[in-house]
């Protein structure tokens, strides 16, 4: 399989995110690799439309809704919401999106922030899958991939991102990407 | 070597002593904490992890305080919480822990957290609980107090992050303390390199250097450029004979001065577990001070209990 370079996905999705975004427009990461994207964008946004915009983070485990199978995940990952979210167009920021469940997870933490406006999706890559009645407003690319496979995105000290594909023996549709399951 | 607080797969299935755990579930406790500091500045400061869970904090001996950040605690975590002061209740009618504990179980209770004069009275519960129930340590006669252990050590972490190179002091009435036991097996094992003791020789169990600790005797000396001051507050309750000849004397000796602060670290930070003895261990410009860390770890405490309890009510990904 030739994976395309997650740079020019991120190009991709730039552009359709700029025209979205307006003085009232927060964007929130979702951890790990949506953190990643996030502060990639934002870093673009702020430099391209000259001003500061508003930007958190949030962090699904606490609101997952297979806590009790798996447990809790123990990575420090703080969500962090520095703006009021009342009346907000949020825009989350997801790297690869599969089932949904991540971001309804997110969804239902946002909303014990406060009441949001607007909420929009905007995914690196929607790999297919979904298993709720959600899906991204805005994507790279689409790249369909089979439930034993998955992406995995990665980032290195350079702050490039890399995109490979994992292979496991079984199928596993609770894990959307390996970065932030 | 059995652990009773590791399941079979490593993971934690009691929390009852610091000792014996290895770092990589205390690094995980903290880790997890981290994340639930947050909640409590949100509009909305709940997060539905022990939804449909019962928590009852079984208090044999009273703490008001200690009962109530586990009850906060549980709360933020979503679960209906009982709160049981035994004292006052069956056992004075004649009824056993574990008639207590089964028939509690009845009512599928999940967790229970077990507050008792005795050592070892948490092990017991433990030991005779059916495998999905978890129980939680909150003091133990002068055996452990392993959540408050928790809570010193990852407030230490967040001020002075690089813990392999701090040296630790903790000062006061360490005989009667599981919280200086509790301290010192986590300092000990996140690998904080020189941990000194200061107290009287009648208020130091015997042997307490097997803990792998400094001993000091004198404030002056054992204050000498420490990054972190863990007052103990002296328990009076707990004391049996002359073991002091008067308070007023105690802190003289060893209570924690504005000059005797100076003797530390410009950055050191001061610790208490409390209740605070103000004149007694600790002087109120000290503890109310702007090197006093004492009201964080208060507002920390909550976010280290929720993370012990999501972890523990948690299913155990293979």
């Amino acid at each position: 399989m030739i994976l395309p370079d997650p740079e020019q996905l991120l190009d991709q999705l730039y552009d359709q995110l700029k025209p979205r975004v307006h003085d009232n427009t927060a964007l929130v990461g979702i951890y790990t690799g949506g953190v990643w994207l996030m502060e990639k964008l934002l870093q673009r946004l702020q430099s391209d439309l000259g001003r500061d915009i508003a930007h958190g983070k949030l962090n699904a485990s606490m609101y997952r809704d297979d806590y009790a199978r798996r447990g809790m995940k123990t990575t420090a990952q703080p969500g962090h919401i520095p703006f009021d979210v009342n009346d907000r167009h949020i825009i989350l920021i997801d790297d690869i999106f599969y089932t949904g469940r991540t971001v309804r997870a997110v969804i239902n933490e946002l909303f014990d922030y406060g009441r949001p406006g607007l909420i929009e999706l905007a995914a690196l890559i929607n790999r297919g899958g979904a298993q709720l009645p959600i899906s991204p407003d805005i994507v790279g690319a689409d790249i369909p991939l089979q439930p034993h496979q998955s992406f995995e995105l990665s980032i290195n000290t350079q702050g490039r991102l890399n995109l490979s594909v994992t292979e496991s023996n079984k199928p596993t549709p609770e894990s959307g990407a390996n970065s932030h399951v | 070597m059995y652990n009773p607080q590791l399941n079979a797969q490593g993971q934690l299935q009691h929390l009852l002593s610091i000792e014996g755990l290895p770092k990589r579930i205390l690094t995980d406790i903290l880790d997890a904490a981290e994340n639930f500091v947050g909640v409590a500045e949100r509009e909305i400061k709940k997060v539905p992890l022990l939804r449909g869970k019962t928590v009852c904090n079984l208090f044999f001996e009273n703490s008001t305080r200690t009962r109530t950040t586990f009850e906060i605690a549980a709360k933020r975590l979503s679960a209906d919480v009982l709160n049981l002061n035994v004292s006052t209740s069956s056992q004075s009618k004649g009824e056993s822990i574990l008639d207590t504990v089964n028939n509690l179980i009845a009512m599928h209770a999940d967790m229970f957290v077990v507050r008792h004069q005795q050592s070892g009275a948490a092990h017991f519960i433990a030991q005779h609980v059916p495998p999905h129930i978890s129980v939680i340590n909150a003091g133990d006669g002068r055996h452990a107090h392993p959540t408050q252990g928790l809570l010193d050590v990852f407030t230490i972490r967040k001020y002075k992050p690089e813990m392999h190179n701090l040296r630790v002091a903790i000062v006061g009435d360490v005989l009667h303390s599981r919280v200086a036991r509790s301290e010192i097996h986590a300092l000990a094992t996140l690998g904080v390199p020189e941990i000194r003791v200061i107290a009287p020789r009648t208020l130091l169990p015997a042997e307490v250097e097997k803990l792998g600790v400094q001993v000091f005797h004198n404030m002056e000396a054992g204050l000498k450029d420490v990054d972190v001051i863990m007052m103990l507050r002296l328990q009076n309750e707990r004391m049996s004979g002359a073991l002091l000849p008067s308070t007023q004397e105690f802190f003289q000796t060893f209570g924690l001065t504005p000059e005797r602060l100076t003797l530390a670290r410009p950055d050191a930070i001061v610790m208490h577990p409390g209740p605070m003895n103000r004149g007694v261990e600790i002087d109120s410009s000290v503890a109310d001070g702007k090197q006093s860390v004492i009201l964080p770890q208060v507002t920390y405490g909550i976010a280290v209990r929720m993370a012990v309890m999501a972890i523990l009510g948690g299913g155990n990904a293979a």
